[in-house]
């Protein structure tokens, strides 16, 4: 939520002459805590099936390497059952209950994240390598936030769409990402449950833990059994799901590849659908910005979460002018970058998701220095195992280079300069994806003539990665279709009918 | 004298005064012919030959996407006002238009009352979609109340280029009610004309033509389905198609299989007028397809929600 904290180190260190050391002592999080089964079955219907060896697989901890669990791969009969059991569900007792009910469900989901905050901000560190900071300030504060705003929802319904009424739509097929494991399942969960539908939700394969600890609360508060269905699986699963013929609804967070794949594969079948896919977002820095603030923002543009964000910032585009001063800038701060354990509070830039993900960032960033590029990155030692990558600059890429066009999903800043606002603007826009933008000036009316030319759901200024439950987020273009939080993240989960008289 | 020449269509009349019309495409505030240079021929509800259209392909497809993205900009661009204002003046030159389009409609087998009923409908149509255009924002744009210093709101913008599946129906309704919506929203369009009955779109087209609405921000293009739905759906500089619900299942799914391709938005109202209903009960059919088709909901489907953080500080 909030900015990367600033390490002042450097200028304390240049204004005092004794050599003194001010590297962070170890600031290891206690896990002790947090506490998780060695293997886990599927979330049907209110309680977990028996765990099957011969159908499970490996959840590594990307800090180590290590096997942190088993879950188990849902089969198709699997899917099957538990989209029967949110079937059910959705036609008795959970689709009976009033905006009211639901609504005081959704509140105890928020409340009990609250109070078991710091042991799902560890088990998610744990499980996709994100820094202890992040996930304790950000994911998981967050994910309540988003239960404790749609809880409200529930109930005033009639409120969120003049002229109409709304309806649920059913059964919901949610399937989403590694990046954010808990707080994507709250963008999800949080606005089906609100509207009156039920779930069958897919975590990512390497970040299972947190949705599976998220059922065990679900039990707490004796949520009715089939209203949250939890599948876990790698991509065969998601295709049970998506290809299951009694859902009514998808809501797919992930690249925009496998988004296509999903729009090809409904075709015909009138099944609502919403997509959070890929993005390239740009960082527009223009000469008249606070450069100090500015390159703080770019470094949690793009840095925050490793770069496994898909609204990421992952283009700099910098007026000339400054273009220099600021390469000098954002190369010393990055040097001040804490890169390791996941768990330890110091830590700025964790381990990343998995062994695939990081193979395709060192592929990305061959691609760019083939294609022309110069590379910077951090220098220091990164851990002996697990999964890291150090953060990264690249220079010299122009426009039609595949480290602009194409989204890493890694600690990989590309820089490209521009002379005019019009240039930035039209840099900017020009790659397939519109998810997210920012711009960074001293000017207020400059942000919103910007703002208003740039084609992407969200457009950040003097900030970045900024995320609020009551703020709409989605993409224009291939990054995706439908938008999540406000009340715009409503639409997706209804369908409208007219009141009548309206005309 | 547009009137002229259609009372001598309609008549059928042998004189060598009658002069009936070439209907072409209509591309960037041009009249153009089809690059394929085919043709087909469309029938009165007689039999009788009136019209040689256009046997249109890709490339004019790509002529036209070509020139809504070109256009796009600028009428996006327009304050709201001056779009509602634009708009409103189409439905001015609609009603002097009025004879031509009725002329048309009862060649294609409408009784003249229920022409005379739709063509009313139709200016009633844009009348209320003009003036959507500097409200759409107020009742669905929000100020989000974030947890932080910033001026949080979310506004509706245009999604850019629109490929439009008119029903098939003689109705100038039917093709209305997909069209406003995506004017009013700021998009500009690329129309896939009704292959049995497109002359009230090409006539439509005149009115474009003598109206405000800036070249290239409505294109017609007539042919065949078959051939320009899967060129336009697969078209990567097309962000949405729009067509009614009576589309046939085939097309349905060329447009979502094809949408993919960009992550194409894909929407279906409800524009049909069935021909025999209309004649047989005019009021009650016009009055339940203007119910339907006076939705600002479907402004929204055709335009992006965008959210702004703006900073706030001393």
């Amino acid at each position: 939520m909030s900015q990367m904290k600033l390490h002042d180190q450097s200028d304390r260190s240049t204004q005092k002459s004794i050599p003194i050391d001010w590297s962070y002592a170890e600031a290891p999080e206690n896990t002790s805590h947090a506490t998780f089964l060695k293997s886990y079955g599927l979330f049907i219907n209110g309680s977990f099936t028996n765990y099957d060896e011969s159908q499970s697989f490996n959840s590594i901890n990307p800090a180590n390497g290590e096997v942190l669990y088993r879950c188990t791969e849902a089969s198709e009969i699997d899917v099957d059952i538990a989209v029967k059991a949110a079937r059910a569900s959705f036609e008795g007792e959970w689709g009976n209950f009033s905006g009211t009910q639901r609504s005081h469900y959704l509140y105890r989901i928020a409340r009990m994240l609250q109070e078991r905050a710091r042991e799902f901000a560890v088990l998610e560190s744990m499980d996709g390598g994100k820094p202890i900071r992040e996930s304790r300030d950000i994911d998981i504060p967050l994910a309540a936030a988003y239960f404790f705003y749609y809880a409200g929802w529930a109930d005033k319904l009639p409120y969120a769409f003049p002229g109409k009424s709304s309806k649920p739509l059913g059964v919901c097929a949610q399937i989403i990402p590694w990046n954010f494991p808990l707080l994507m399942l709250a963008w999800k969960i949080a606005p089906a449950l609100a509207c009156g539908n039920t779930v069958v939700l897919k975590p990512a394969e390497t970040t299972s833990l947190t949705a599976l600890k998220f059922c065990e609360l679900l039990q707490d508060i004796g949520l009715p059994n089939g209203v949250v269905n939890i599948v876990t699986g790698a991509g065969k699963t998601g295709e049970y799901l998506v290809q299951h013929p009694d859902i009514d609804k998808i809501a797919f967070t992930g690249s925009t590849g496998v988004g296509k794949l999903i729009q090809q594969s409904i075709a015909k079948r009138q099944i609502s659908a919403t997509f959070e896919l890929g993005g390239k977002g740009a960082f527009i820095l223009f000469d008249d910005a606070a450069l100090n603030e500015a390159v703080e923002g770019i470094i949690n543009a793009i840095f925050f979460n490793q770069g496994h964000v898909c609204c990421a910032g992952s283009r700099l585009l910098v007026q000339e002018g400054v273009a220099e001063k600021v390469i000098d800038l954002l190369k010393n701060r990055m040097q001040h970058l804490i890169i390791g354990d996941p768990l330890d509070k110091n830590t700025d830039i964790g381990a990343v998701n998995s062994k695939t993900q990081l193979e395709t960032i060192q592929r990305y960033v061959a691609t760019g220095i083939k294609e022309g590029a110069s590379c910077y990155e951090c220098s220091g030692s990164l851990p002996n195992s697990g999964y890291y990558f150090p953060p990264t600059l690249l220079t010299g890429v122009s426009q039609s280079s595949t480290v602009v066009q194409e989204e890493i999903f890694g600690p990989i800043l590309t820089i490209q300069t521009f002379r005019t606002t019009d240039e930035a603007i039209e840099k900017a826009n020009n790659t397939p994806y519109g998810l997210a933008n920012g711009i960074w000036t001293d000017k207020g009316s400059k942000i919103f003539y910007v703002g208003s030319k740039l084609k992407s759901g969200v457009v950040w200024s003097n900030t970045y990665n900024k995320f609020d439950p009551t703020s709409p987020f989605g993409g224009y273009k291939e990054s995706g279709k439908g938008r999540e939080g406000g009340i715009s993240g409503l639409h997706a989960y209804v369908k409208l009918v007219n009141n009548g008289g309206m005309n | 004298m547009a009137e002229e020449q259609n009372k001598d269509l309609t008549s059928q009349s042998k004189s060598i005064n009658s002069i009936p019309k070439t209907y072409k495409n209509y591309i960037n505030g041009e009249f153009p012919r089809t690059e394929s240079g085919r043709y087909y021929s469309v029938k009165a509800q007689s039999g009788k030959h009136i019209a040689n259209l256009s046997l249109s392909t890709k490339k004019d497809i790509r002529n036209a996407v070509q020139a809504a993205s070109k256009a796009h900009a600028f009428w996006a661009n327009k304050t709201a006002y001056n779009r509602g204002q634009i708009i409103y003046r189409i439905a001015e030159i609609l009603f002097g238009r009025r004879e031509q389009f009725t002329n048309e409609m009862v060649l294609l087998g409408y009784s003249r009352e229920a022409a005379e009923e739709e063509i009313h409908a139709c200016i009633e149509l844009i009348i209320y979609f003009a003036g959507w255009a500097d409200k759409i924002g107020q009742v669905f744009g929000s100020v989000n109340p974030v947890a932080s210093k910033h001026f949080n709101f979310s506004r509706q913008e245009p999604m850019g280029v629109v490929g439009i599946i008119c029903p098939e129906t003689p109705s100038l309704l039917g093709m209305l009610g997909l069209l406003m919506p995506n004017m009013v929203a700021g998009n500009s369009q690329v129309i896939v004309a009704s292959k049995q009955y497109p002359l009230s779109a090409c006539t439509f087209a005149e009115v474009l033509a003598t109206s405000d609405v800036p070249a290239g921000i409505v294109n017609i293009i007539t042919g065949s389905k078959s051939d320009l739905i899967p060129s336009i759906s697969k078209h990567m500089d097309v962000n949405l198609l729009v067509g009614d619900t009576s589309l046939d299942t085939d097309f349905q799914f060329t447009c979502e299989l094809e949408s993919a391709s960009n992550m194409k938005r894909v929407c279906y109202w409800e524009s049909f007028i069935s021909l025999d209903e209309l004649n047989s009960r005019p009021d009650e059919t016009i009055a339940t397809c203007l119910d339907s088709l006076k939705d600002p909901y479907h402004i929204l489907y055709v335009q992006e929600v965008k959210t702004t953080w703006h900073p706030v500080s001393e």
